[in-house]
């Protein structure tokens, strides 16, 4: 019978050929190794951009308010508590040997070598990863990103190397401001509760960092700004399905992001420290 | 005569299988043509491989005189200058006024700003859009999204506008203000375009109408010659029907009208 608009054939569908379990696994396979290429070659485009032109300032001081500024709350909230806890953990069992001066010094290494760093990007990831995988996600299912390439501009200058280099430029930034707050909380926490003096503790405190903690606590938050960004826009840049796939690439980035920065903070901690003992 | 456009062989399909089969076309200078098919027939993706946006599996894809097919996206980018592009949901940036959205290429090409806001107000006097100059893409009705799409094309002057289902999801009303725009940008303009629809009437009001410099309003045309054999300036309309991913019907109004296949017959009903 032929079709008419109002009418469906009633030739039934034949049924898809079933894969077989190596076919799926091969095909998973592939479509990870693509999905590495892709977001290889992406966050490498992110960086050769900033060498030749167009570039883009206004769009990365946009950018550096907006994850920046915009993370300062936040940073600052959970930096003064989370140095206040630190003095009071720590307190808990330098007391036991009557060394709870010795509270300033540990909570100051922890704060700057590893928990202010990673803290902080961990932070800023569930905050701005989200926010850059959603608003690029949302762009390219609505063709706003067609559309700029459509009218000539290239998105990885335009969207992405302008967060990369936002976030990569204010990430040590809120670090170095989480490890300040941290260490004032630390010190409230230390002066009301243990009732060591302001002077006695932010002596110990500074006094127990040398250079080579400071390049540990400012050179992690370089990498950890370049991964959030770069999955961020990767992740928002290959949305697949509508908006429920902004959705699902939003979680994705967060994710992905968070499990990087935990896994890349291993191995920068090995280097560090391999770099402390042999150039510092 | 070289076509402005031309698709020869094409082919392009995803993971779900082929799309566009074996597609080939030509558009000539000032000539307008409609594909005209059902959803999923691939004339969104041909508009797309148009522009460059996507690149076709095989076949080559000729625009302006350039194998878009075989240039880098580096050389697209400034290619894709040469061409206007209206999305089927405007796909204006949602972040930016009309004035910002309508002036982007401009200040993406460094154009000095006392030079950008008369060129944006004679775009948007022209799409009848001035009063919305400084609202955001959120305050806009659909029409109006679409209308400030166009001026967002034209600011540059293309001689190519490629239109993605300009009236999709409009009512009857606002579909025909498009298209009297359409028209305009087409006879006073004197653009080629590439205009992707299901609705036929569409196709007919392009070809059967024409905007009147000297009166300035959309009349019929049915006085004037058709065809671009019979006059290489006069403007003319051609339809192309995109069936299984390729060209299963290409001609005139007219021989569309008469045509007996029952599939071409469905649009007509």
């Amino acid at each position: 019978m032929e079709d008419t608009p109002l009418q469906v054939s009633s030739d039934e569908t034949p049924a898809p050929p079933t894969a077989s379990i190596s076919q799926v696994l091969i095909g998973s396979a592939k479509r990870a190794v693509l999905q590495v290429q892709e977001y290889s070659y992406l966050a490498a485009q992110s960086i050769t951009n900033v060498f030749s032109g167009p570039h883009y300032f206004q769009d990365t001081l946009d950018q550096m308010d907006q994850i920046g500024v915009g993370s300062l709350p936040i940073v600052l909230l959970t930096g003064f508590f989370i140095g206040a806890v630190m003095v009071l953990q720590t307190a808990s069992q330098f007391v036991r040997f009557g060394q709870t001066s010795l509270t300033g010094d540990a909570v100051s290494l922890a704060l700057v070598r590893e928990l202010g760093p990673t803290l902080t990007s961990l932070l800023v990831t569930g905050r701005c990863a989200s926010g850059i995988a959603s608003e690029l996600g949302s762009m390219l299912v609505t063709e706003q990103v067609d559309a700029m390439r459509a009218m000539g501009t290239d998105p990885s200058r335009k969207l992405v190397t302008p967060r990369v280099v936002a976030t990569i430029l204010v990430l040590p930034l809120l670090t170095a401001i989480s490890d300040f707050i941290g260490l004032v909380g630390g010190c409230v926490a230390a002066v009301f509760s243990l009732r060591l003096g302001v002077v006695q503790f932010w002596t110990r405190a500074i006094d127990a960092l040398d250079f080579a903690d400071i390049m540990q606590g400012m050179m992690k938050p370089l990498i950890f700004g370049f991964i959030l960004a770069t999955v961020g826009c990767y992740k928002g840049l290959t949305v697949r399905g509508g908006t429920q796939g902004v959705g699902r690439s939003t979680t994705q980035a967060v994710v992905v992001s968070s499990v990087m920065i935990i896994v890349a903070d291993t191995f920068l901690t090995k280097l560090a420290l391999y770099l402390a003992d042999k150039v510092f | 005569m070289e076509a402005t456009v031309s698709f020869r062989n094409v082919r392009l399909g995803f993971d779900e299988g082929d799309i566009v089969r074996g597609l080939s076309f030509e558009v000539f200078p000032k000539e307008t043509l409609v594909l005209l098919g059902e959803t999923g027939t691939g004339k969104t993706l041909s508009l797309k491989m148009a522009a460059g946006l996507l690149k076709p599996q095989e076949g080559d894809v000729k625009v302006l005189g350039r194998h878009i097919s075989e240039m880098e996206e580096k050389e697209l980018l400034d290619f894709r200058r040469e061409i206007g592009f209206v999305f089927q949901e405007g796909a204006l940036f949602d972040s930016m006024t009309v004035e910002e959205n309508v002036a982007f290429r401009l200040r993406e090409e460094k154009v000095a700003e006392e030079e950008i806001a008369p060129k944006v107000k004679e775009a948007l006097r022209f799409v009848e859009l001035e009063h919305a100059i400084d609202l955001v893409p959120s305050e806009l009705s659909g029409g109006m999204k679409r209308r400030a799409s166009i001026a967002r094309a034209l600011i540059t002057r293309p001689p190519i506008v490629l239109y993605d289902s300009p009236t999709a999801g409009l009512d009857p009303v606002t579909s025909q203000t498009i298209i009297a725009l359409i028209l305009r940008l087409r006879d006073i303009y004197g653009v080629t375009a590439l205009l992707a629809t299901h609705r036929l009437q569409d196709g007919f009001a392009l070809a059967n109408f024409h905007f009147d410099i000297v009166k300035n309003r959309v009349l019929p045309n049915s006085h004037k010659p058709r065809g671009r054999e019979s006059d290489g300036e006069e403007s003319s309309t051609r339809f192309a029907v995109l069936r299984d991913g390729k060209v299963f019907f290409e001609g005139t109004p007219e021989e569309l009208v008469a045509a007996k296949d029952p599939y071409l017959k469905r649009f007509l009903v």
